[in-house]
């Protein structure tokens, strides 16, 4: 159990700085996502430009580790198309899932490598995935409008 | 920075910790397990753990309908639990004890069997510092009848806000549900008061007595409570069984909770008629080894002595405050005295969330809880999402207030907020 492991540099950084904090306009769907277990919440909006994540903001309530991850997710999300944002997700859930035995691809996951020791924390592993969950749920949701909007073009 | 503080305990703590194996245990980093997280649950003495062992290995059938010889001790041994229990909360009739899983199980079954009463316009009172599972049951037991849930605030120092009593309190008012020891501020709130005015106006008294039966001698033949409910593994005993005590006479006139076996008295396709308390509401295979475990705790307890089990816990609780004083940028949550103080404190750590204190502490053997402690509704109060809580019991030291204190500066100086 080490702490500074867990409490890498980068993710104090994020904590007391957080990229993308404070909800902007415009945006497509606001999300509010809390930790039952902890009481940490998070406020999401999300805006897409097609299929590309345009923006994310954020305002949240919670740890170190709930605001950091939140932080670093958005840096890695915005700007990039959802498939690809996912797809990060899916590496990030993996590095959190690993125990400590999951090498991190920097490459992919840039800032998000210092949730590495996080694993070797469980208790503290759903922290890390506040933020994620949010951004999934609002992405799949201004998806969702999307081609709804889109159905009603073609209906029309 | 360990100071030098007066304490002073009945128990001869050496003794008693020699009865609980886990608290020898060393953590990683070769840290002592310091565990002050026991208002979340309590460890167990060897003394509970033989007992659930023995009935296991020796006795073990189902009760009341197996007529066999092993049938008859495990029926006797699971009946021999609700004697013990009757004994150590004063109850005057052994049928008034109910098992249930839980403590929120036994909240929801006065929920749901006192709320088959209520019609619209009929109010429930509940507080502003219940644990959730004293909230959600009667905001649902509310939704299904059409009453109204209203509730007593709390004050700035964490205690009771009685102030509008009379408003809260009044002809409508058909239930009172308080907890007598917050589970987040440690208050201990003055029950047989508010029953009194509760009882006045037709209400019955409803009390959560999770943190109160675990710390002190509870005697439920005087304290004017109508239902009383607590769980086993904060009194030292094992998961999986709660208890409710009930007057007989209440008991007797509500109807059932769960339908199953063992609650009924004859079943036919056309409808049933249901057995009296306690069976009414315990259907289907009790919780027997539970049982057994449950009434070795209390008989461990009333071993020692629950008055000197109570003059620790306040002496405890005020060494632990003037420690937690100290600390610089904590804010306690509750009373910040030890009088009427339960053995539990809630605190704010400023520039440091409570998780991260947890962690923190948790690297250095230190066991205590982050998070709303299930009682959202009072951290919101004090405008706060959540807090960090230390909790004692019987075995807890000075050494390890000491060891939180200095565990707390250390937390400080990681995340440089000095």
């Amino acid at each position: 159990m080490q702490l500074d492991s867990l409490y890498q540099e980068i993710i104090l950084d994020h904590y007391r700085t957080p990229h993308h904090a404070g909800l902007a306009d415009p945006y497509d769907v606001e999300v509010h996502h809390v930790n039952p277990s902890c009481g940490d919440e998070v406020t999401l909006r999300v805006e897409l430009d097609g299929d590309t994540v345009k923006g994310v903001t954020h305002d949240s309530v919670g740890c170190s580790i709930s605001q950091a991850a939140t932080s670093v997710m958005s840096d890695l999300v915005i700007g990039k198309p959802v498939s690809e944002g996912m797809a990060t997700y899916e590496k990030f859930l993996e590095l959190m899932q690993g125990r400590g035995n999951v090498e991190p691809d920097e490459e992919v996951l840039e800032d998000g490598v210092a949730f590495a020791g996080v694993a070797q924390f469980p208790a503290r592993v759903k922290c890390a995935l506040l933020g994620w969950s949010a951004w999934r749920d609002a992405t799949a949701q201004a998806l969702a409008t999307q081609g709804a909007a889109n159905e009603g073009v073609k209906n029309a | 920075m360990t100071t030098t503080r007066t304490f002073s305990s009945p128990l001869d703590l050496q003794s008693v910790r020699a009865d609980f194996p886990i608290l020898s245990r060393e953590l990683a980093g070769g840290f002592p397990l310091v565990y002050l997280d026991s208002a979340n649950s309590s460890q167990k003495p060897r003394q509970v753990v033989q007992a659930i062992e023995d009935h296991y290995l020796q006795h073990n059938a189902n009760v009341a309908r197996a007529m066999h010889q092993l049938g008859a001790e495990a029926t006797a041994a699971y009946e021999g639990g609700r004697d013990k229990v009757a004994a150590f909360i004063g109850a005057p009739n052994r049928d008034e004890i109910v098992f249930t899983k839980n403590a929120s199980e036994a909240l929801n079954l006065a929920a749901h069997t006192l709320g088959a009463a209520l019609k619209p316009g009929d109010v429930v009172v509940v507080s502003e510092m219940e644990h959730h599972s004293n909230i959600v049951p009667w905001q649902l037991a509310c939704e299904r009848t059409g009453a109204t849930l209203k509730w007593f605030g709390v004050t700035e120092d964490g205690r009771l806000d009685l102030s509008n009593i009379e408003e809260l309190l009044t002809e409508n008012t058909k239930v009172v549900a308080l907890t007598w020891v917050s589970n987040a501020l440690g208050t201990i709130n003055p029950i047989t008061e508010i029953a009194t005015k509760a009882h006045a106006v037709g209400a019955t008294v409803v009390v959560d007595a999770s943190q109160a039966v675990p710390q002190f001698p509870v005697d439920v033949s005087t304290l004017g409570a109508d239902i009383l409910v607590f769980t086993g593994h904060k009194v030292v005993g094992p998961t999986g069984i709660g208890v409710l005590w009930g007057r007989y006479e209440l008991l007797a006139e509500l109807p059932p909770f769960l339908g199953g076996g063992e609650m009924i008295e004859v079943v036919r396709m056309t409808g049933s008629t249901y057995a009296p308390p306690p069976a009414r509401f315990e259907a289907g295979t009790p919780p027997i080894a539970q049982a057994v475990g449950l009434g070795a705790a209390v008989d461990y307890l009333s071993g020692i002595g629950m008055d000197k089990v109570a003059a620790h816990e306040h002496a405890i609780v005020e060494y632990a405050l003037e420690g937690l004083k100290t600390v610089p940028g904590l804010t306690l949550l509750g009373p910040t005295d030890a009088k009427d103080h339960g053995g539990a404190i809630s605190f704010a750590l400023d520039g440091v969330h409570p998780h991260d204190v947890s962690t923190v502490l948790d690297t250095r053997g230190i066991a205590v809880r982050a998070g709303h402690h299930c009682a959202r509704p009072v951290h919101e109060r004090f405008g706060m999402q959540s807090s960090t809580r230390a909790s004692f019991y019987l075995y807890t030291t000075p050494e390890e207030i000491d060891a939180l204190v200095d565990g707390l500066g250390f937390v400080r100086s990681f995340f440089k907020v000095d």
